[in-house]
């Protein structure tokens, strides 16, 4: 029996793939056509959420709780790789060369600064903490390549948490102040987006760049 | 017109491209696929109207992921590596 099974197990495998693309596109054609109620409602609050861009508008404030579990989700991601203690061989740095010690010094400091811009941007224009991680992040992974900079694992776990303890202290603070979950008051909206984005944006590349390295920073000897 | 032809011909290249990293037999070449896949996505964004979506696919998509996908290639390799050496010394005993 079991050997019949493996024969057809292909078939079968390849039937139920067929059979959920169609279930799928059959439940996309049968849903309602988006008729922009939420959208409009977004763009008509968007004078009060302290942002000028929408998206950082819908991310950042008025479903900020959504962005919260994102950051949380990342964080337990890392944890969880950690735990796994892969027992994988250290990231040796790559061999020194002219062309990646030059390519280090204009790309390092440039990424850098894109990574500053693209967080300060993402207030009124495309931009915000995730894309300003990623490419911070990839400035670390250079840096880290080249075996410039090892942090101890004091430094990666703070960084790694980081923006998640500013997300949760503000969503705590909140009520307090405005009386509702993540309720930013409107006047100083903006300057909180900023606090909890730049905090996320170092959280997002402390995490991605310990992903790719995947084993945990060693404790400093004391 | 021209938008139309620009348009489909990003959907046609981006299904070969995405064949072609699935496909490929050797790894290094399917990565290869992917980055340039991802790349397309993000021109694929920017068509769609939606420029915040098209610089995160540009950075964690194509970017990060490939990165990521290189070091397990070649982590892959180092393993193997030291798991025949540790085969020839354990038939060596």
């Amino acid at each position: 029996m079991p050997r019949l099974i493996e024969r057809f197990l292909p078939a079968l495998t390849g039937t139920g793939a067929i059979a959920l693309g169609a279930l799928i596109a059959a439940a996309l054609l049968r849903t309602p056509e988006n008729d922009g109620v939420m959208a409009r409602a977004a763009l008509e609050a968007l004078p009060d959420s302290g942002v000028g861009n929408p998206v950082t508008a819908v991310l950042l404030n008025f479903r900020a709780f959504d962005t919260l579990l994102e950051v949380a989700v990342l964080l337990l991601t890392l944890v969880a790789v950690w735990a796994l203690d892969l027992r994988l061989p250290r990231t040796e740095a790559l061999p020194a060369s002219p062309v990646f010690s030059s390519l280090l010094r204009v790309s390092g400091p440039l990424l850098v600064v894109i990574a500053g811009y693209l967080l300060w941007v993402g207030a009124s224009e495309p931009g915000g903490a995730f894309q300003a991680g990623a490419v911070l992040a990839g400035g670390c992974l250079l840096l880290r390549l080249a075996g410039r900079w090892n942090p101890g694992a004091r430094f990666v776990r703070w960084a790694a948490s980081t923006g998640l303890l500013v997300f949760l202290l503000s969503a705590v603070a909140m009520p307090a102040l405005t009386g509702g979950l993540l309720q930013y008051p409107p006047a100083l909206a903006g300057m909180w987006i900023l606090l909890i984005e730049t905090a996320a944006t170092v959280s997002i590349a402390a995490i991605l760049t310990a992903l790719f390295v995947a084993r945990e920073p060693e404790e400093p000897r004391p | 017109m021209i938008d139309w032809w620009v348009d489909g011909l990003l959907g046609l290249m981006m299904l070969w491209l995405a064949w072609q990293a699935l496909s490929a037999a050797d790894l290094l070449r399917a990565v290869a696929m992917f980055v340039t896949f991802g790349l397309l996505v993000a021109i694929a964004w920017i068509r769609l109207g939606a420029p915040d979506v098209a610089i995160a696919e540009a950075a964690i998509g194509a970017g990060l992921t490939g990165a990521l996908l290189l070091i397990t290639i070649r982590r892959m390799e180092d393993q193997r590596r030291s798991g025949s050496q540790e085969k020839r010394r354990a038939k060596a005993d």
